[in-house]
């Protein structure tokens, strides 16, 4: 056998290069055992009691109290994200002043800044007694310990997702296209609502999806200043962690993969949207 | 370029008018003024606060908290936890960087998808998956618990968590910078002799070293930082399983304040100088990183 092994020369690589087969080997396995092997347990769990054992344990009040809060809210906080995104990424891309590549840096700081740290900043800055919760009492607004508490956490961790998506496009449009609009004789308004927005559309989406994604899984910045009110201000990612210390490991699951199943129909449609956005370059 | 002249020709003709692309100058100041007040309110605020409350009795008060025995124990763990999973991820990054832009392959662009899935994934989720593999009444849970094995509420699950929150981190920089390189310069090296090792010493590590530096950094933030993924798998025990941010909740759920904005007090400052490094980086070695940091 290996005489014969040596003289018939080994079926050669087609590839140039070395290393295929280890990289893509060590990729699959470390993907396999981190990722999807425990991926498909939660996705089994629930199952376990069959449809009927899933589906008791979605559509209790509680729990759909929060996946109503989780996915309402941070749908809220995307269009909240958009508007001022593209407010701030017009300001940081089209205006030269001082300062602005300060700004342009602390934008990323709910990337980097723990969810922690964030939430009991959050909680503290808007409580009654906080520098702007103060503010706002007297006019009878609470935010922290309501729903409101959880929109503005959610506006606060969405944010970077719209600007930095907007600014490269924005960036990229440059003035050539407005000024030939302004040069057919169309007003100021009608360039930015009828040529500028249009071209950024995709952009846009892509951003507030990205926020909106980001929104209806986070848990950090969120649970100290919502007051986890069940039925009012119980987000589900919460409820999950709830449900993990009863020892209800098949209701924990469920509400883990309604949200699993969120976050692939999320990245289906970013995935669109890149497509989208390719074919209009 | 070209825009360059444009502007520089119209520019002297036109200089008493306004440009048909400036905004008047009410408009550039209020949409300057949200800009600012958002950012302020938002964003700038909460960090102040965080300073502010972290040194609220003084700074013995603060260094006080920060030295207290249990807070160490969660700074070392949290440090432990970030040693082992960066270097993990950042080799599988290599690794499936090399594959995906050096050579070709069915399933492809599913692979990249499939890496890039933990982003998209809820951290508590993120945790879930692991008490459901390795909890009590998990797939594993009689076995290891039958063979003395700790991996929940212990230093391997937070470990494991913090992997799956920081996967993509590397891969996901490395993919298209490599891609957009090409395999040029490898092919010719491996054509001229040298061996594989060689290339990717000689001439892909220094093509990807700032890219690869950069995402190094970001996924040491999040793994230095991550909460709600460690904070289902570790069990909450005080000085043992307690990470940094795990530490801030307790601290601050005890009402001691000063002790829980201490803590994040030190993790801001990690965010502040990851910031400061990320934001030199994309200015400096703009074109050595993928080009969707490019300013």
């Amino acid at each position: 056998m290996s005489a014969i092994g040596l003289k018939i020369p080994l079926p050669r690589s087609r590839h140039v290069l070395p290393g295929f087969s280890l990289s893509l080997g060590f990729t699959l396995f470390y993907l396999t055992g981190i990722v999807l092997i425990p991926l498909l347990a939660l996705i089994i769990r629930p199952f376990e009691l069959g449809w009927d054992g899933f589906w008791t344990a979605i559509s209790t009040p509680r729990v759909l109290a929060s996946l109503r809060l989780s996915f309402g809210m941070s749908a809220l906080a995307a269009v909240i994200d958009s508007v001022f995104g593209f407010i701030i990424a017009w300001v940081l891309v089209r205006y030269r002043f001082p300062g602005r590549g300060v700004l342009d840096a602390i934008i990323d700081l709910p990337f980097a800044l723990p969810t922690a740290v964030a939430g009991i900043a959050l909680s503290t800055l808007y409580a009654p007694n906080g520098w702007l919760g103060s503010l706002l009492i007297p006019y009878g607004i609470r935010i922290a310990y309501t729903p409101w508490g959880v929109l503005v956490a959610m506006v606060f961790i969405g944010l970077p997702f719209s600007v930095r998506t907007l600014e490269p496009v924005l960036g990229e449009i440059g003035h050539e296209v407005e000024e030939a609009a302004a040069t057919l004789g169309a007003t100021r308004v009608q360039t930015i609502t009828k040529v500028v927005i249009p071209m950024l559309m995709p952009a846009l989406l892509t951003g507030a999806a990205m926020a909106f994604a980001r929104g209806v899984g986070e848990y950090g910045s969120i649970i100290f200043i919502a007051g986890n009110i069940p039925m009012v201000s119980e987000i589900a990612p919460l409820l999950i962690v709830t449900k993990l210390e009863q020892f209800d490991y098949a209701g924990a699951a469920a509400i883990g993969v309604i949200m699993l199943a969120a976050s692939f129909v999320m990245l289906l449609a970013l995935n669109g949207l890149q497509a989208w956005s390719a074919s209009r370059r | 370029m070209s825009k360059k002249l444009f502007d520089g020709r119209s520019g002297s003709r036109q200089r008493s008018f306004a440009r048909p692309t400036d905004d008047p100058l009410w408009l550039k100041a209020l949409l300057g003024a949200i800009t600012v007040g958002f950012i302020g309110i938002l964003l700038l605020l909460p960090l102040v606060l965080v300073f502010k409350e972290a040194f609220a009795d003084g700074v013995g008060a603060f260094v006080r908290a920060v030295i207290e025995p249990d807070t160490l124990a969660s700074v070392r763990l949290s440090l432990m936890a970030a040693v082992i999973a960066v270097p993990l991820n950042s080799l599988f990054g290599i690794a499936a960087a090399w594959c995906v832009a050096k050579f070709d392959f069915p399933g492809k662009t599913f692979l990249v998808t499939l890496i890039d899935l933990p982003f998209s994934v809820s951290p508590v989720v993120s945790g879930l998956i692991y008490v459901l593999v390795f909890g009590a009444q998990g797939w594993f849970g009689k076995y290891l618990i039958g063979h003395d094995v700790h991996i929940l509420f212990a230093l391997p699950g937070i470990v494991l968590a913090t992997i799956f929150v920081t996967f993509p981190f590397v891969a996901r920089e490395l993919i298209p910078l490599m891609q957009d390189q090409g395999r040029d310069e490898e092919e010719a090296a491996a054509t001229l002799g040298a061996s594989g090792l060689g290339t990717f010493l000689r001439i892909t590590l220094p093509n990807i070293k700032w890219g690869l530096l950069y995402s190094v950094l970001l996924c040491n933030a999040r793994a230095l930082g991550e909460f709600g993924a460690v904070s289902v798998v570790s069990g909450h025990i005080r000085g043992q399983t307690n990470t940094m941010p795990l530490h801030v909740e307790l601290l601050y759920n005890n009402y001691d304040y000063v002790g829980a904005f201490a803590v994040s007090a030190l993790l801001a400052m990690l965010a502040l100088i990851t910031l400061a490094l990320k934001s030199l980086l994309e200015w400096r070695y703009a074109d050595e990183l993928a080009a969707v940091h490019r300013r």
